[in-house]
């Protein structure tokens, strides 16, 4: 295992590059760039900041000073857009609090969303399972746009106990509405997926064999069920985790949350090159990383997995 | 339909935010209000803001934020009048050539030091210079300062750019071209005076709250990116005694029906009010809903370059477009909040500048539809042979709205076929910029409160110009204008021939269309560039 | 983990299975399904909903783009859903009749949910059976492209993928095929691998059953459970990512519209007395996440070799 892991951060090197350079292509062929605006300017005046930054340049030079400024100096480069501001500044401040209220979001909702597709399952056809797939339906139905101001509307306007918005350091009230809007979104589909694949485990060959065993019902489904079931959870949870983690540009927009959602989609669209390319790297480190900690859970939930 | 709620939500965010010292309650040094015990002001805006630094900062938001923490040589009153800054006045020579400002000697930089004439030097020096490469340099471009031009281009130094200290109190600037408004330009940001030993010491982290040292009647305090800013009064400011809001927080919130949840909820004394919003809000709460005309307009463009289609080469069908548009409709039932309709393209809101009383604004809709039938049917088009061409406009409920009704409107009077496409910001710019549209949405606000702003647009040399409307005629006018001492005849005259040649159609013109708390004193409705200052606001006690 | 006796056990019913198969899998499965009450019900709700997209048009007595200049001057008051003006479900903020822009809009959103989510089944499928099983350095080098595809920034390639192709219908699905197999060939993936050491695989492997056989087979039908369900909660996705995708001016443009637009209007204005512009795209939305749970649940369990 420990061969296997050297091997893959190994080839997360080449992985990064790669997805680096073909990120650098793309944001330089798509149309409109970091200075385009209603008013164009002059061109002297573009001129003078496209040399600034830089752009006057070949692209193979841009991408060879950006690279090794990574490398050597661990500088992402001065935003384009916000001024006053380079990337290392934006994304330490906005990954913590995407880190924050992502982390607690993905908490929840697996601990709810795996929790509520056991027993639905465990009671296959019971009322724990007609609520359990209700609250799933309900969860996925009401996506992230109507959530926001659904919660804004009750909890600040009407009942007046929790502010409309913004971070304040991450305090409680801050944080209980983003976590309840972003976690709803995942929980939904969490639940879904366990439920059936502890349905589908439960059924199997091997479960029917301890049962006939004699094996009790409940340390057949610890001992026996629970890990085959989490498999499939899991491959999904990853790309999820690296999504909350990074922060939900519908959190951000409706609770002026600060994270980093954000600042990725509207770099986008402002391409605001390097803080995209930035917040671009950091979302494929933890790809790449999320990824691996996947494929050790998957053989250490199944040992006969080999890589 | 909600009642405004500032309980349990205001004592929440109000003990989170409650740093400055409850400031003993008074009253209002001329009007005799009582003033609130908390002066705060918090207001919405749409975006984060793109710098604090005066030379570099380039949207409005951020404006906004600059002009209470920097002070320029003039300011603007409610009214957008010319009121000494920290110039106390000046003087120019009979050519308006050469301009002389006298600096007041108690005003101060936050950290004490005294504000003198080689701040502004340095300040402007450093607009211009291409190492900081603002993007606003064109703006001192189009003062005249002597060699602004030649220094952006790097064919001189920034020291020769002309404007020198004669001595701590005294300013002199040197233009290349007279100018009559040149005192009027120094308002803006881009002019405004830098600390040069700070940024010297820190760089590009200048503007941070814990290093930026200002001018203004505020300091920055706080900054959290996407979230929030907070400004504090400056007791350093000349002119502190006379200021009242103690603090200014600006809330960075992107929705704006979110935005207006929040203003209900009381946390916020001034929103937006989202399109078609405005009658019923402002039933519901009449003191509070607020519209006012603003320098800014609304149009489609016309693509008349060589890649333009053949169809709008002829003025009969741009003209029965722009007819058949029932510009009420747009105001009244889609925007709603009180904008004017445009039937020239300069806003009849704008100093100095006289509507024509062209065909189009004199006639009734019906009257309009009739001849516009008549004007598409002359141009060879009807029933058997639908006009068809595609409209752009960039992504927006608003901008959406306006399309949809428009491409009605002319289908359902001539039968005309638009085909509608929205597109992402910075696509739409660079697909209008390069002609590739048949027609496509423009709008534009005012850098001054002056005709040119807005009709230089139109000009064939313009760099905006993205219809590639060309009339050696207004042009020719245009140029006149720049020398000329009444230029209300000549720009009456050129909104006769757009009216004629209907390069355009503008649809309507811009209202700052607000909610603002009801105990938010002395807003400067009448200023319509919206150049509001801070300090000239207050809070009344409820 | 369990001894010999479940392997052989194991090994036993595979080869049963190998004797039924080619005679009754699909309909035995078929026969299941037909069995399977909710998802019947849920199948003909669907089926309802369809069938409202093709005939409520003839009972529509405006159409999906006309402006209705009167209750465009009031939409809160004669813009409401009525009989009499005939806006059954009320007008939009610009007063078009919501009713026909509801069925349009259904029409649009159910062909790119399932279509949408269909190529990701396909595409997610084959490429993480195939990294999947077999595994080593061609597993390592397909899923570092998926890495790499996963944290590239959609919003650019759709842009790119307006600039070079244009506007149209099938750009957008290309798009949403795009972005949406990834996340699937990583679930299977990870099936695939604890499939493949499974008992009945080395038994078939070593009864020289071929590679191709065994992944198509063996793997593929024990797979099924996992992708049904991932593919039915794909098409809500799918239908919300359609209006991020028409946002940035890919996809669906005025006078068209989708579910997803038409919710997104709806839950801006939905304080303001317009409740109605939110309810009924919502509604049509809700029923079809809830068909599609049922439906999925049951095709699961249809398809489940081991429930014979």
């Amino acid at each position: 295992m420990l061969g296997y892991t050297l091997r893959r951060l190994f080839a997360a090197v080449p992985t990064m590059i790669l997805l680096i350079a073909a990120s650098f292509v793309l944001i330089h062929v798509a149309p409109g760039g970091p200075f385009t605006s209603e008013r164009p300017l002059p061109p002297q005046v573009l001129a003078n900041i496209e040399a600034r930054y830089g752009l006057d340049q070949p692209m193979w030079k841009q991408f060879w000073d950006y690279l090794s400024n990574i490398v050597f100096h661990f500088d992402f480069g001065p935003s384009f857009k916000f001024k006053d501001r380079d990337v290392n500044d934006i994304i330490a401040q906005g990954f913590p609090i995407s880190l924050t209220y992502g982390f607690l979001s993905f908490l929840v909702a697996s601990a709810i969303g795996i929790s509520l597709g056991i027993a639905a399952a465990i009671r296959h056809n019971t009322w724990i399972d007609y609520f359990a797939v209700s609250l799933g339906i309900a969860a996925q139905a009401l996506p992230n746009f109507i959530m926001g101001p659904i919660l804004i509307l009750i909890f600040t306007l009407q009942l007046g106990w929790l502010p409309g918005g913004g971070w304040n350091g991450g305090a409680w009230p801050y944080l209980i509405m983003p976590v309840i809007a972003l976690s709803t979104s995942y929980m939904g589909s969490i639940a879904r997926i366990t439920r059936s694949s502890m349905l589908e485990v439960l059924n199997s060959n091997y479960i029917r064999t301890a049962r006939a065993k004699g094996i009790a019902e409940r340390h057949v489904i610890w001992k026996h069920a629970l890990k085959p079931t989490l498999l499939p959870v899991i491959s999904y949870l990853g790309p999820v985790f690296v999504y909350v983690l990074t922060g939900s540009v519908f959190v951000d927009i409706y609770f002026s949350t600060g994270g980093l959602g954000q600042a990725y989609v509207g770099s986008a669209l402002s391409r605001d090159y390097s803080v995209l390319l930035g917040v671009t790297i950091l979302y494929g480190g933890l790809t790449i990383v999320v990824n691996l900690i996947t494929d050790l859970a998957y053989a250490w939930f199944d040992p006969k997995i080999r890589y | 339909m909600y009642k405004l709620r500032t309980s349990a939500i205001a004592t929440l965010v109000a003990s989170t935010m409650l740093v400055a010292p409850a400031f003993a309650a008074g009253t209002h040094p001329t009007t005799g209000e009582a003033l609130a015990d908390d002066q705060t002001f918090t207001y919405r805006v749409l975006d984060e803001h793109s710098s604090v630094d005066p030379q570099v900062v380039e949207d409005v938001t951020g404006a906004e934020v600059v002009r209470d923490l920097f002070e320029g040589l003039m300011n603007q009153d409610a009214d957008g009048k010319l009121v000494p800054g920290v110039a106390t006045g000046f003087t120019t020579n009979d050519d308006k050539t050469v301009y002389t400002f006298t600096l007041r000697d108690n005003a101060k930089w936050s950290n004490g030091d005294p504000v003198i004439a080689s701040d502004f030097v340095y300040a402007w020096q450093r607009a211009v210079d291409p190492e900081l490469s603002s993007p606003y340099a064109w703006y001192m471009e189009i003062t005249s300062i002597e060699n602004a031009g030649a220094v952006i281009a790097g064919d001189a130094a920034p020291s020769e750019l002309g404007v020198k200290a004669i001595d701590d109190r005294t300013l002199e600037v040197t233009l290349s071209a007279p100018l009559p408004y040149f005192a009027t330009m120094t308002t803006h940001s881009t002019m405004f005076p830098a600390p040069r030993s700070v940024i010297e010491a820190h760089g590009a982290d200048w503007t941070k709250p814990e290093n930026i040292v200002s001018n203004g009647a505020y300091v920055l305090t706080e900054h959290l990116p996407n979230e929030r800013s907070v400004r504090e009064r400056n007791p350093m400011y000349w002119n502190n005694d006379n200021t009242i809001i103690e603090k200014v927080v600006a809330l960075v919130i992107n929705d704006e029906n979110v935005a207006l949840t929040r203003f209900m909820a009381g946390e916020l004394d001034r929103t937006e009010v989202p399109a078609g919003q405005y009658p019923r809000l402002k039933e519901e709460n009449p003191d509070i809903a607020i519209s006012f005309p603003r320098l800014c307009n609304y149009y489609y463009t016309f693509n008349l370059s060589e890649d333009g289609p053949e169809v709008f080469k002829d003025v009969r069908v741009r003209k029965a477009l722009a007819m058949a548009i029932d510009r009420k409709i747009i105001v009244e039932n889609v925007l709603a909040g009180g904008q004017p309709e445009a039937y020239s393209f300069t806003p009849a809101a704008v100093a100095g500048f006289e509507p024509p009383e062209s065909e189009m604004a004199s006639m009734d809709q019906p009257a309009r539809d009739a001849l516009a039938k008549q004007l598409l049917a002359d141009a060879g088009y009807g029933p058997d042979n639908p006009l068809k061409f595609n409209m752009i406009y960039n992504t927006s409920e608003a901008h959406k709205k306006i399309a949809v009704a428009m491409s009605q409107m002319w289908k359902q009077k001539l039968g005309v076929e638009a085909e509608l496409g929205n597109m992402e910001w910075k696509v739409f710019l660079e697909t209008r910029g390069n002609q590739d549209f048949d027609l496509a949405r423009g709008a534009w606000c005012g850098d001054y409160n002056e005709a040119s702003t807005f009709l230089d647009l139109l000009t064939s040399p313009s760099g905006y110009n993205d219809g590639k409307f060309s009339s050696p005629e207004l042009d020719a006018l245009m140029q006149q204008a720049r020398t000329s001492s009444d230029t209300t005849p000549l720009y009456t005259q050129v909104e006769y021939i757009i009216a004629a040649e209907q390069p355009v159609i503008p649809i309507y013109h811009y209202a700052g269309v607000y909610m603002m708390d009801s105990d938010v004193g002395n807003w400067p409705v009448n200023n319509v560039e919206q150049n509001w200052y801070s300090r000239d606001l207050y809070k009344i006690a409820e | 983990m369990f001894g010999r006796s479940e392997k052989h056990m194991a090994l036993a019913e595979r080869t049963a299975e190998q004797a039924i198969h080619g005679r009754s899998l699909w309909k035995d499965a078929g026969d299941r399904f037909v069995r399977n009450k909710a998802a019947m019900v849920c199948l003909a709700i669907l089926a309802c909903i369809v069938l409202f997209t093709i005939i409520g048009p003839l009972f529509a007595v405006w159409d999906n783009e006309t402006i209705d200049w009167t209750a465009m001057g009031d939409v809160r008051g004669l813009g409401a859903p009525s009989v009499e003006s005939g806006h059954f479900f009320g007008v939009d903020d610009l007063g078009r009749d919501l009713y026909s822009r509801v069925i349009q809009a259904t029409t649009t959103s159910l062909l790119v949910g399932l279509i949408g989510a269909a190529m990701a089944l396909f595409v997610g499928t084959l490429y993480g059976i195939t990294a999947g099983y077999l595994g080593g350095r061609i597993d390592g080098l397909m899923m570092r492209f998926v890495d790499i595809l996963l944290a590239i920034p959609a919003t650019l390639v759709i842009i790119l993928l307006l600039v070079v192709a244009g506007r149209s219908f099938i750009m957008l699905f290309v798009a949403l095929g795009a972005v949406s197999w990834l996340s699937m060939s990583r679930i299977v993936r990870g099936q695939t691998l604890t499939l493949k050491n499974r008992e009945f695989i080395e038994a078939a492997r070593a009864a020289g059953v071929g590679e191709f056989t065994i992944m198509l087979r063996h793997i593929l039908p024990n797979l099924l459970g996992v992708v049904i369900v991932y593919t039915s909660l794909l098409v809500p996705e799918m239908i919300l990512a359609e209006s991020f995708i028409s946002f940035l001016g890919l996809g669906i443009s005025e006078p068209y519209t989708s579910l997803g637009a038409l919710i997104a209007e709806g839950a801006g204005t939905m304080a303001y007395g317009t409740i109605w512009q939110l309810a009924f795209p919502l509604f049509f939305y809700v029923t079809i996440i809830i068909t599609m749970f049922f439906i999925g649940d049951g095709l699961r369990d249809a398809l489940d070799p081991k429930d014979r």
